[in-house]
């Protein structure tokens, strides 16, 4: 074996190293030198971030069981600048009497995930996509449990592990019937061997089920709720934008890659899933009292938003998709921000506790707003040129109806997103959450976060870079 | 760059220097010098716009400047303006002008509620300017969200189901425009051709046939629902009658207006032959829109329930005008789109005044008030007047131009409908003297209100601005239906061709 391919995976490794230091750090670091873990987490995971932010020329290693190309650098610098939004934000909660002692076990599992959906996306065989997405799940589990003395914690765990096996195990079959039909498991000789065979349908069927409870398209959405009720917030955060958006990434590229002989199939079953998945959650979303179960609602309609990028398979949605994932981000994680420094600082979650909050928070409030209209796509803010790509790349393709539904759909997501703006701005309470100040972990954060959403969609050249590398595909 | 892209820098200062501002003063110092430089601005490109005219620019769009933004979709910020929209940004920099004076007074919040209405402008301002299809698109929507703050922090009533309602379904117009814009886009060019979202050039090559049929319904309704068109019409009460006075002087004055000239920019002059064969259907429902909101206003009590209605009614005569499809008639629009921005900001702004004293807006509390405010009194019986078209103001000219085009049609359908549209006349002068009947001059109902005390300063600046540009458009209509009239010119091009 040449050992020589490992230096190929030039993302992977320094994440490696980044990890193996940190664990060391925290088995062998003086009480005195711990103190500043957080800080040295974030520099160290930084560093990696820059370090991965330069594309290289595209290469394969192992004899194209891991791929890599320059559209892969786009994703995962997203991923990186995501996890680490999301570390700065988990400050003040590691720093709690119960999470301190356990903080290196956070850095580690996050890690672990990120590792794994490394992995994921430069996968050029089913082998080493499975090997990824399961490092991306199991780890996550204990994510989601890590407040394992609460109950709701405990208990989101547990879902989180049962339905991801699940989910897993159904991949797992179709991809083994997969195997079973055409004799290989590489995606490249996949695309020529696959001829649309009853088997073949089903086995694809298997597939796309696993993944979408990885996305959480419904109907495969159930454990959504309860898990983001339960995990931490900052777990919530990470479960909703970067696990979400990898696993978008991957389906997109599996099924232009693997599957483009049966897209005519593929792309009815989408179409099902999306009308389902934005209206059904829409629905329930309005009826949330909790401010973390109504952004599980939101996050899966938004995936179904993602998949009009899916639909329309060609290059201008696998561009109006990344740039949603990084949108959608930036949105996402600057909503979760404000909820999470709430949340630390009074326990508060639920929507009536954010009545009257402009007038003792106004700086987390205004960042909740924009953070909200962009979700929704009120323009100048950046959600709504990702909103404007993807139902052009999907229009493109004539699905002008779909594109309709879509954009009704947005009305009703309107509609609960300003039911919070509503609560912040216009309802007054004789308590509201008394007026405090963030640590500058969380401030750094959602500055990035807002920075974001204000200028991402106006600033053209971040889509056209995006689009470069898309066209590349 | 050039200087039409002031129109929007100019609320984006504004909305800097507010976010420094410390108190009142400053607030104000910021209001009034920006709005001010907005009239000027505005007062100077017509006359940079005529005097180009006279020069001989026969230019379709005039100013022109060009910025490519999203180069994979083709899609730039592009501006020029012809006679039409300088008549709109002329409306829109007057009622911004006079908002700024109806709010003088704003308790609490003031430095956020004029962040809002800032913003407001520069949407406003900035769908007015523009001409690629995704920069309007943009403008439009900028122009929509601020609404829901700015009546449901500011409003009165019931301001959180009013805010929601009108929000909601803009936003749903513009659900249907975006579906609309996205199928002009997408046929904007012959097979192999780079597509554009440039108006201009998608005017040059024709969309096919099958796909007009589809969009035009989407993007006329979508655009519709903003002008009020029956029946999605339904936001326009509530929404007004919670507004803060000067959110609804800038609504029904200036954003119902968007609605109407997007209908004439993009619908119409997009997909001129899906208009003809269409154009029936929506002729019935502007024109129920016209009399049945005129007749609504006829039960109503409250002042800005009222108005509002004969907003419906007047904004259903701009969409009924387009929908002629002749030049006489179409200048009669934008007239009629300018005329009634002016009068229903004078009335908003006079109904404002009025309840800021009397803390009521049902006439049935109110009578006699003639003698105890004059001024608001004289202002409200002007505003009337243009309203139900006495010569000499402004509302004449426009309902004139638009009934003396419509009746160009010779054929039967036509004839009936404008026969029922021009009933509205008789029926805008039912409710409007019963109003000035009823609140002016009756006895004296609440002896309350004899200590009350006619306009401030402010007011009356406010006032009296709105009262001379209508008097203006009245005394002076032919310069102004000259330049709108030579802009329908390419519509009408597009129409035979």
């Amino acid at each position: 074996m040449d050992y020589s391919n490992f230096l190929y995976m030039r993302e992977e490794l320094p994440l490696i190293a980044v990890m193996v230091i940190l664990l060391l750090y925290d088995l062998f670091g003086s009480e005195r030198s711990l103190r500043h873990f957080q800080l040295v987490a974030c520099l160290l995971f930084g560093a990696h971030t820059v370090w991965c932010l330069f594309p290289h020329e595209s290469c394969e290693a192992f004899g194209g069981m891991y791929v890599y190309r320059p559209m892969l650098t786009v994703i995962k610098s997203i991923l990186n600048v995501g996890t680490l939004l999301v570390f700065m934000q988990a400050h003040t909660w590691l720093e709690g009497d119960r999470t301190r002692i356990r903080r290196g076990e956070f850095y580690f599992l996050t890690l672990s995930t990120l590792l794994g959906m490394y992995f994921m996306m430069s996968a050029g065989h089913f082998l080493l996509f499975f090997i990824g997405l399961e490092t991306a799940s199991i780890p996550m589990a204990a994510l989601a449990a890590f407040d394992k003395y609460k109950r709701r914690s405990a208990e989101a765990g547990a879902k989180y592990i049962l339905t991801a096996v699940f989910a897993s195990a159904l991949s797992l079959y179709g991809i083994s019937m997969i195997y079973g039909t055409t004799g290989t498991l590489y995606f490249d000789d996949l695309a020529a061997r696959i001829d649309g065979s009853p088997l073949q349908i089903m086995a694809f069927v298997f597939f796309v089920v696993g993944m979408a409870f990885k996305i959480s398209l419904v109907p495969f959405h159930l454990w959504t709720a309860d898990v983001y009720e339960g995990a931490p917030t900052s777990v919530t955060a990470y479960l909703s934008v970067i696990s979400k958006g990898s696993a978008a990434f991957v389906l997109m590229t599996i099924l232009l890659k693997v599957f483009p002989a049966i897209a005519v199939e593929w792309q009815w079953m989408l179409y099902a899933l999306i009308v389902l998945s934005i209206t059904v959650a829409n629905l329930f979303a309005i009826r949330q009292k909790n401010l973390k179960r109504f952004l599980a609602f939101s996050s899966i309609s938004q995936a179904g938003y993602l998949m009009l990028g899916v639909i329309s398979a060609d290059a201008q949605g696998m561009t109006a998709l990344v740039y949603y994932v990084l949108v959608y981000m930036v949105s996402n994680l600057a909503a979760f921000g404000v909820i999470s420094a709430v949340e630390q600082r009074t326990g508060k979650v639920m929507m009536e506790d954010y009545n009257g909050l402009y007038r003792t928070n106004p700086k987390l409030s205004v960042v909740m707003m924009l953070a909200l209209f962009s979700l929704a796509g009120i323009p100048p803010f950046a959600g709504f040129f990702s909103k404007f790509f993807i139902f052009a790349a999907a229009a493109g393709q004539g699905y002008y109806g779909l594109v309709l539904i879509a954009l009704l759909n947005t009305i009703i997501s309107l509609y609960y997103y300003l039911l919070v703006v509503k609560a912040m701005f216009i309802n007054s309470t004789d308590e509201p959450i008394a007026p405090f100040r963030s640590d500058n972990y969380t401030r750094i954060s959602l500055m990035v976060c807002t920075a974001g959403i204000v200028l991402l969609g106006v600033l053209s050249v971040v889509y056209e870079r995006i689009s470069l590398f898309g066209f590349g595909m | 760059m050039n200087f039409l892209s002031l129109f929007v820098a100019i609320p984006l200062l504004m909305m800097l220097g507010l976010w420094l501002s410390r108190n009142m003063g400053q607030i104000r110092i910021v209001m009034v010098s920006g709005a001010s430089m907005l009239v000027a601005l505005a007062f100077g490109t017509l006359a940079a716009y005529l005097s180009a005219r006279a020069a001989g620019d026969t230019a379709e769009m005039l100013f022109r400047a060009d910025l490519l933004w999203f180069a994979p979709l083709n899609i730039h910020y592009a501006v020029g303006v012809d006679g039409i929209s300088v008549a709109m940004l002329i409306l829109s920099s007057l009622i911004v002008f006079t908002g700024v004076f109806a709010s003088w007074k704003m308790d609490p919040l003031p430095k956020e509620f004029f962040l809002w209405f800032c913003l407001l402008s520069v949407g406003v301002f900035g769908f007015f300017i523009s001409i690629d299809l995704f920069t309007m698109f943009m403008f439009y929507e900028i122009a929509l969200i601020p609404m829901y703050l700015l009546i449901g922090v500011w409003g009165t009533g019931r301001k959180e189901y009013s805010a929601m309602k009108l929000t909601l379904m803009l936003m749903g117009g513009s659900a249907l425009l975006l579906v609309g814009i996205l199928g002009i886009y997408f046929h904007s060019a012959p097979e192999g051709a780079p597509l554009t979202m440039n108006i201009l050039e998608i005017a040059e090559n024709s969309i096919p046939m099958s796909a007009q049929r589809l969009f035009f319904p989407l993007t006329f309704v979508g655009f519709g629902v903003l002008g009020a068109l029956f029946p999605f019409h339904t936001w326009s009460p509530d929404g007004h009658a919670s507004a803060p006075t000067s959110v609804s002087m800038l609504h029904a004055g200036v954003l119902m207006k968007l609605g109407g000239y997007g209908c004439f920019r993009v619908a119409i002059f997009l997909m001129p032959e899906a208009a003809q064969e269409l154009s029936w259907l929506f002729l019935i429902l502007t024109g129920i829109s016209v009399v049945y909101g005129a007749f609504s206003a006829c039960v109503q009590t409250d002042l800005k329930y009222i108005n509002a209605y004969s907003s419906v009614s007047h904004c259903g005569l701009v969409l009924f005008a387009i929908l002629m499809l002749n030049r006489t008639a179409m200048t009669g629009a934008v007239l009629q789109m300018l005329s009634h921005g002016l009068m229903t900001a004078l009335f908003f702004a006079l109904i404002g005044m009025i309840y800021g004293r009397t803390h009521t807006r049902d006439i049935r509390e109110m009578g006699g008030l003639m003698r105890i405010m004059p001024f608001l009194g004289a202002g409200y019986v002007i505003a009337g007047l243009a309203s139900l078209g006495l010569p000499g103001l402004s509302g004449f000219v426009a309902e004139m131009s638009v009934f003396v085009g419509s009746f160009q049609h010779a054929d039967l359908f036509h004839r009936v409908l404008t026969l029922v549209a021009a009933t509205s006349i008789v029926i805008t002068a039912v409710y409007i003297l019963r109003v000035v009947g009823k609140l002016l001059y009756g006895p004296v109902v609440n002896q309350n209100h004899l200590a009350l005390t006619d306009a401030a300063w402010f007011e009356r600046i406010s006032v009296v601005t709105l009262i001379v540009a209508i008097a203006a458009i009245g005394l002076f209509p032919l310069g102004l239906s000259d330049m709108i009239s030579e802009s329908i010119l390419p519509v009408i091009e597009q129409l035979v061709k």
